[in-house]
């Protein structure tokens, strides 16, 4: 295989508690740790590990999001990808938008292969690697917990309700990685400086010329409720009972 | 059981909006180490120190180093860990390109370290002391010890000790009895003899090999510490075992982790490192590094401390506000509310962050001092070093151990027993103000030496320096703190005038006075630093910046000013007291 592309999604940090702003017109960010969507580096640990093993040349990470996502990218630069790609758009980013913005890379970076996290841990939509896979008009596997390369084709599993799920698909194909597909790896403090010589494009979003479908408006932002008590039940015929009052069974 | 994590926006505040590393880098010639460089060390630096070696702590605490019949044995996740941390290249951060080393200067590596020693103390010393044995090959060794030995330091393959106590000289290192021998059958070479104590990381299985450092009397040589060599001693020597052995491994109070290790050395092959008695002078190039890292245990420490009863303060439920409830309809509120949690929480707060600011900043101007140009400002800066080590490695340690006693106290019974994990922190406290140097010796230092040397004119320069940041237009939030400071600055001038008049007509007077001058130093300094973060966070509120992060800086530093500041009256008054009452014999006759 020639080439790897391995989304890259710049997010609130999972230890941070994520806080409404006070106006309800989004979430708090100034000042809060932001980092590499931990699926994301999922999806490019697995991506190194391919070419590890000899069956990648290149791998190139891509994002899109403002300035400031070249910290993420240079993450992933240290943690072994060989160049990036910024496409730089400040503001809101719908899925269907993501999709066409890698598919405008995709058609000119042309991989064999796409991974990408099974979603972003900060708005959870899990949409951009079906719809690319429309878009391309190439195989998608979701939720791969095992990846094997043969040849042409790619053996997956993946994790669905009943148990695990193998699927065989052509390449080039886009996947999407899931918690258990593997544990990256620690960054090497040599690899940082080593990072700051990679190469890193910025890509202004318009100038793919990417249709901008605008089908969804964010209006009102609000935390969860808090959770309630727990109550103690005196056996299971009131615990059932209690759930159906609930409406949950 | 609390899990470590790196405070790395307050480690950001620090580094670049107080000190300004990155500019100050840039004017030492090294503005590849920029802002988001030193951002991306720390960030990995901290994924570390919480992934891997925070859970080390308590493991080692819980499963202490133990002697098995000459073998020191320690978690295997201790040896796991050193070999990731080496592998990761973390070993090699400060050490130069040439010999494997990353060479990064200290303003970008601070941080990391402090995250190291939060993350797992114990285990951390392994690597620390290592750190102190490569600097000293570097300064003194020759050619050949250096090129044979720095390059599998860096890597992590060999680890490195300092030998110095031994049963009957531990502060008197004047009275050593390990004798060194010049080796009849090896030209050149040496065979040490003798028993040292207290040798931390002195054998273990982390790394195939370890050098020992040794100081040692040649026959012949000076009585006292005119006499003592230093001396470069493998465990093994092309794989064959030299003339050393563990034959102990002390139990003790914290620390458990690190083994402390009884080493003797029978006719040990062994080469000279500088000069025929100059063992003393070897050692003392070594002490700055080695106590400020002490320092950095202190706040490591008391980082540690601040964390856990910040947490646990906002979890428990005790009690009720005297004011106003702040969970109305449950049956208590979090025991934050309560004005004496607050004090300590605060005394915490005040001392760990405020730690932090005072070391970072003398570790920027060590960068300064080890810039390698002749000019004046560095010149100064090495000054300055050499007067605030004793102050820092002091304070910080007498503070982690009020910080972390405060944490225990904030957790009440909860903190006594081992569940929660903080009793731990103190008993690992207290040996950061007794190894290098204890803190009577740091004061020692400070009234003895440092306060005298070149006439007085470093602290005179010292104090026109901290001095500066009372010109700066100042917000009326901070008008006390800084009215205060410009009053302990004069006092602290004028202290100084006492003790040496005192102490001319009455050498004792140093002593006497060394403790309670140098914490007075210290809380002043503190003071300074709180007034520079309160600068810098009332002009970023202005901006509109995260206003909880900033205010919460500006109300600490008010905290400080008004809580903490009068204990200076009292330790200015003790030293004013001089030493007649301690030093009258009836006190402690019979």
């Amino acid at each position: 295989m020639r080439k790897i592309l391995v989304g890259i999604k710049r997010v609130v940090d999972y230890n941070v508690r994520i806080r409404v702003k006070p106006d309800n017109s989004g979430v708090v960010l100034d000042g809060v740790k932001m980092s590499v969507n931990p699926f994301d580096e999922i999806a490019l640990e697995e991506a190194l590990r391919i070419r590890e093993r000899g069956e990648a040349e290149e791998i190139v990470a891509v994002s899109i999001g403002p300035d400031d996502a070249q910290q993420q990218l240079r993450t992933a630069l240290a943690m072994g990808a060989d160049r990036a790609i910024l496409v730089k758009h400040d503001g809101m980013l719908e899925p269907l938008t993501v999709a066409k913005t890698l598919m405008a890379i995709v058609s000119r970076e042309q991989p064999e292969l796409v991974i990408l996290g099974k979603q972003a841990i900060d708005d959870d939509n899990s949409q951009a690697t079906q719809m690319l896979s429309a878009l391309w008009d190439r195989p998608q596997v979701t939720c791969a917990s095992k990846v094997e390369i043969k040849g042409n084709t790619l053996s997956v599993v993946r994790e669905v309700d009943a148990g695990l799920e193998t699927l065989e698909v052509d390449l080039p194909a886009v996947i999407s990685a899931d918690l258990r597909l593997n544990e990256p790896r620690y960054v090497k403090l040599p690899d940082i400086m080593k990072a700051k010589k990679k190469p890193l494009d910025v890509v202004e979003f318009a100038s793919l010329n990417v249709a901008t479908p605008g089908q969804l408006t964010a209006t009102h932002y609000e935390p969860p409720k808090a959770r309630a008590k727990g109550v103690m039940v005196k056996d299971v015929a009131e615990l059932i009972s209690a759930l159906k009052n609930k409406g949950l069974v | 059981m609390y899990s470590y994590q790196a405070p790395r926006r307050d480690m950001q505040f620090v580094i670049h909006e107080v000190l300004g590393c990155a500019q100050a880098l840039a004017k030492m010639g090294r503005s590849e180490v920029d802002h988001d460089t030193i951002n991306a060390i720390m960030e990995e630096g901290a994924k570390f120190a919480e992934g891997v070696l925070s859970p080390l702590n308590a493991e080692g605490d819980q499963t202490p180093a133990y002697w098995d019949n000459g073998v020191v044995r320690v978690p295997d996740s201790f040896k796991t860990a050193h070999q990731q941390f080496c592998s990761g290249g973390w070993s090699g951060i400060g050490a130069d390109p040439q010999y494997g080393g990353q060479g990064l200067p200290i303003q970008a590596r601070v941080a990391t370290d402090e995250m190291f020693v939060s993350a797992a103390m114990a285990w951390r010393m392994c690597t620390g002391l290592t750190d102190g044995a490569m600097q000293t090959l570097i300064s003194h060794g020759s050619a050949e010890q250096i090129q044979g030995t720095v390059p599998h330091l860096v890597s992590g393959v060999w680890t490195g000790t300092m030998c110095l106590t031994e049963p009957h000289s531990g502060t008197d290192l004047g009275l050593m009895r390990t004798r060194a021998a010049v080796d009849t059958q090896s030209p050149g070479q040496y065979r040490i003899s003798g028993t040292k104590i207290y040798i931390s990381w002195g054998e273990h299985e982390l790394s195939e090999n370890i050098v020992h450092l040794v100081l040692a009397k040649l026959p012949d040589s000076p009585a006292g510490t005119r006499g003592i060599s230093l001396f470069l001693v493998p465990k093994k020597i092309d794989g064959q075992a030299n003339g050393v052995r563990c034959l102990s491994v002390e139990h003790k109070m914290g620390i458990h982790g690190s083994p402390t290790c009884v080493m003797q050395f029978d006719e040990a092959k062994a080469t000279l490192i500088g000069q025929v008695n100059g063992g003393l002078a070897c050692m003392f190039t070594m002490m700055n590094h080695a106590r400020l890292g002490v320092g950095l245990q202190g706040l490591g420490l008391s980082e540690r401390a601040w964390q856990a009863a910040s947490q646990y303060a906002r979890d428990r439920l005790q009690g009720r506000s005297m004011t106003q409830a702040a969970l109305p309809g449950t049956s208590a509120d979090p025991i934050i509310v309560h004005p004496d949690v607050r004090r300590m929480l605060l005394t915490l707060r005040s001392l760990t962050e405020g730690s932090r600011l005072l070391l970072y900043y003398v570790y920027q101007l060590q960068d300064r001092e080890l810039s390698g140009d002749s000019a004046p400002e560095s010149t100064r800066a090495g000054e300055w070093v050499a007067f605030l080590v004793p102050i820092v490695k002091a304070f910080l340690t007498d503070s982690a151990m009020e910080t972390t006693s405060l944490a225990i106290q904030v957790h009440g019974g909860a903190g006594f027993i081992r569940a929660t994990g903080v009793e731990q922190y103190l008993r690992d406290a207290k040996i950061t103000a007794i190894y290098e140097g204890t803190n009577g010796i740091q004061a020692l230092d400070l009234v003895g030496r440092k306060l005298a040397a070149n006439g007085g004119r470093i602290l005179q320069s010292l104090l026109l320096e901290l001095g500066q940041v009372l010109q700066a237009p100042c917000p009326p939030s901070l008008q006390p703190l800084a009215t205060r400071l410009a009053e302990l600055l004069q006092e602290w001038q004028a202290l100084s005038v006492h003790l040496l008049q005192a102490a001319a007509t009455n050498p004792d007077e140093l002593g006497a006075a060394g403790a309670d001058y140098l914490a007075f130093c210290g809380y002043t300094l503190l003071a300074w630093s709180w007034l520079r973060a309160g600068l810098v966070a009332e002009a970023a509120l202005q901006s509109g910046q995260e206003p909880e992060f900033y205010a919460g800086k500006v109300a600490v530093a008010r905290f400080y000013a008004q809580r903490l500041l009068p204990r200076t009256l009292a330790h200015a008054a003790a030293v004013r007291a001089g030493a007649a009452s301690m030093m009258d014999p009836a006190g402690l006759a019979g």
